[in-house]
């Protein structure tokens, strides 16, 4: 009896002890992530030590980027990035919303509704290495051809170029962002405006928009996002050069794609930091606006 | 009035019209993509290209074998490092809806989805590949399995959210251990959700080029040692598409091709799986 009660209890004992050990495995791993993400901030802080010590604040709107005479400015990577974000941004607005209304408002359902949902799914599938080589190969003599049309000197790589490109990838974000609170809006608030006579036109204007303004607002932060990081498409297209674009056609350089580009060859400790640099700050932009945009959807679908 | 009403009709059904038109207009790329690829690269596809590799510009012939082995060992042991603590993970978020670490640890995984691929390829590089001194396959690996951890997570902590709470305390009831209880009853149950997210999270990662610019680096030589630089698909296409050669394009046709029909069917599979589970990828 004694002898089976002990054995009882050491099983027991060991059970009780894998049950805690497993636990304990899974605290750990829960605390990996938030160690993850503190070890990338800290990496990118320390190692950019060196060029905001002897560069300082000053680094973000020098004009010049010259690594020979070690000469570093950054304006030239933040006004490109900032243009091709924006200008990607205004192109893929109207394609985003037009998809959200359409499969939120005018055909949620059928097999129509389906494949076109799933082909805007899988255009944010497409890797972005393929969207650079299409772009180069197919879209950058359009664009020539269209420049040399309008007198415009003919580069075809460019801004434009880039922010076209990047306007594709981005759309899917805040479409599939949109058509799922387009479709939460309650339908007695869509009914109580038809019945009174509005139309679908005057519904979508005065109803749905209003109602899920935030959460659109958040969508499309959420591709802004994505635009400001994308390297490797825009790497291809955009001309990477330090000089300042003189205008929208103009090759250029992106803070993600000046870092694709010069990394590896970067032979000194300033320059490479110079480079983390930028790393650091297009850590920290996207990370802010990707925790304001899921608050806000997380706002939108609480409430 | 009734011309305002008229008016106020004809308005409404242009604006569809125009939103059915911007709505539709959009698979236009994709679709031009797909097929301009596909013509370009059906035609380079054959056994040598499979299995040689890349022969030095103005000779003919050679093939892509080393980025197709690279690409394939990569992703492989990014995903074993990455299943593993993904699912874990997903499950303590799970399990623990509340809490000081959970909130913290779920603002990790959705920091950790916004940060861009570039920077997460300076990190590696600090981490992996100057501490040893050389790059390798192995800092490529854990780059891509950091980017695939983020979707891992979600989707298990979204499939496990799904699963009725009954499921458990009948489990419970039957004094069955804690993680016997996880590992026996909740995780077979969602299974399928996760697999997906799992195949999702491979597709994501297997086109990733930029986290692999410092840290796998690529390679024109077939290479097995993990430990050794290693060409991969997304590398061979950057590299070859932004050279002067036509031969080297003919080879990121290819490669182009074969990567976004992988991709692409990837995806696919993941739609097929999630019809059932419904779950907000």
């Amino acid at each position: 009896m004694e002898i089976g009660s002990i054995t009882i209890k050491k099983s027991y004992d060991k059970k009780i002890g894998t049950e805690v050990l497993f636990k304990k495995t899974l605290i750990i791993i829960a605390l990996i992530m938030v160690v993850l993400v503190l070890g990338i901030m800290l990496t990118l802080i320390v190692q950019s030590i060196p060029s905001m010590k002897s560069l300082g604040i000053k680094y973000l709107w020098g004009k010049t980027w010259d690594p020979v005479n070690n000469v570093y400015g950054a304006y030239p990577f933040l006004l490109g990035t900032l243009l091709t974000s924006f200008i990607a941004l205004i192109i893929s607005i109207p394609f985003s919303f037009a998809i959200a209304i359409y499969l939120g408002e005018y055909n949620p359902k059928g097999w129509l509704s389906n494949l076109l949902k799933n082909l805007v799914e899988l255009i944010a599938a497409v890797p972005s290495v393929i969207y650079g080589f299409w772009g180069l190969l197919v879209l950058v003599p359009l664009v020539r051809t269209f420049e040399v049309k309008f007198n415009i000197l003919p580069y075809g790589i460019g801004i434009f170029t880039s922010s076209i490109i990047l306007a594709i990838m981005i759309i899917p974000y805040a479409a599939s962002m949109g058509r799922e609170l387009i479709k939460m809006v309650p339908a007695n608030l869509k009914e109580g405006a038809y019945s009174l006579g509005a139309t679908r036109y005057e519904v979508i204007k005065s109803v749905i928009l209003p109602y899920t303004k935030s959460g659109l607002f958040a969508g499309v932060l959420l591709s802004l996002g994505r635009a400001l990081g994308e390297t490797m498409a825009v790497t291809m297209v955009i001309g990477n050069t330090t000089v300042i674009p003189t205008n929208i056609f103009a090759p250029g350089n992106t803070m993600a794609s000046v870092i694709a580009n010069e990394f590896t060859e970067a032979d000194h400790t300033l320059y490479l930091s110079a480079l983390i640099e930028l790393g650091l700050f297009l850590f920290c932009v996207t990370v802010m606006i990707n925790v304001v945009g899921k608050g806000l959807i997380s706002r939108f679908t609480n409430k | 009035m009734n011309a305002n009403v008229n008016f106020r009709v004809v308005k409404s059904k242009i604006l569809q019209g125009v939103i059915i038109f911007f709505a539709f207009l959009v698979t236009v790329p994709l679709i031009a993509i797909i097929i301009y690829i596909f013509k370009k690269g059906i035609s380079k596809i054959n056994w040598t290209f499979l299995t040689h590799v890349p022969k030095p510009v103005g000779e003919i012939g050679g093939g892509i074998a080393n980025a197709l082995l690279g690409s394939m060992l990569i992703v492989l042991v990014a995903s074993i490092i990455a299943i593993p603590i993904g699912i874990f993970c997903g499950i303590y978020l799970s399990e623990n809806k509340g809490g000081k670490l959970s909130y913290w640890s779920r603002l990790a995984v959705d920091v950790l989805q916004g940060v861009p691929s570039i920077v997460i390829g300076i990190v590696v590089y600090f981490w992996i590949v100057k501490p040893i001194g050389t790059f390798s396959a192995i800092s490529g690996s854990i780059a891509l399995a950091i980017m695939m951890l983020p979707i891992i997570i979600r989707t298990t902590e979204e499939t496990l959210k799904l699963l009725p709470n009954s499921l458990k305390e009948a489990a419970i009831a039957l004094a069955i251990p804690y993680h016997r209880v996880i590992l026996k009853v909740i995780l077979p149950c969602g299974i399928s959700g996760i697999l997906s997210g799992i195949i999702l999270s491979i597709a994501r990662i297997a086109g990733e080029t930029a986290p692999l610019l410092f840290t796998a680096f690529g390679n024109p030589y077939l290479n097995t040692n993990m430990s050794k630089p290693m060409q991969s698909l997304p590398l061979l296409i950057f590299n070859y598409a932004t050279s002067p050669y036509d031969d080297w394009h003919d080879l990121a046709w290819g490669a182009a091709l074969i990567l976004l029909f992988t991709v692409l069917l990837l995806n696919v599979i993941t739609k097929l799986t999630t019809k059932k589970w419904n779950v907000q990828l």
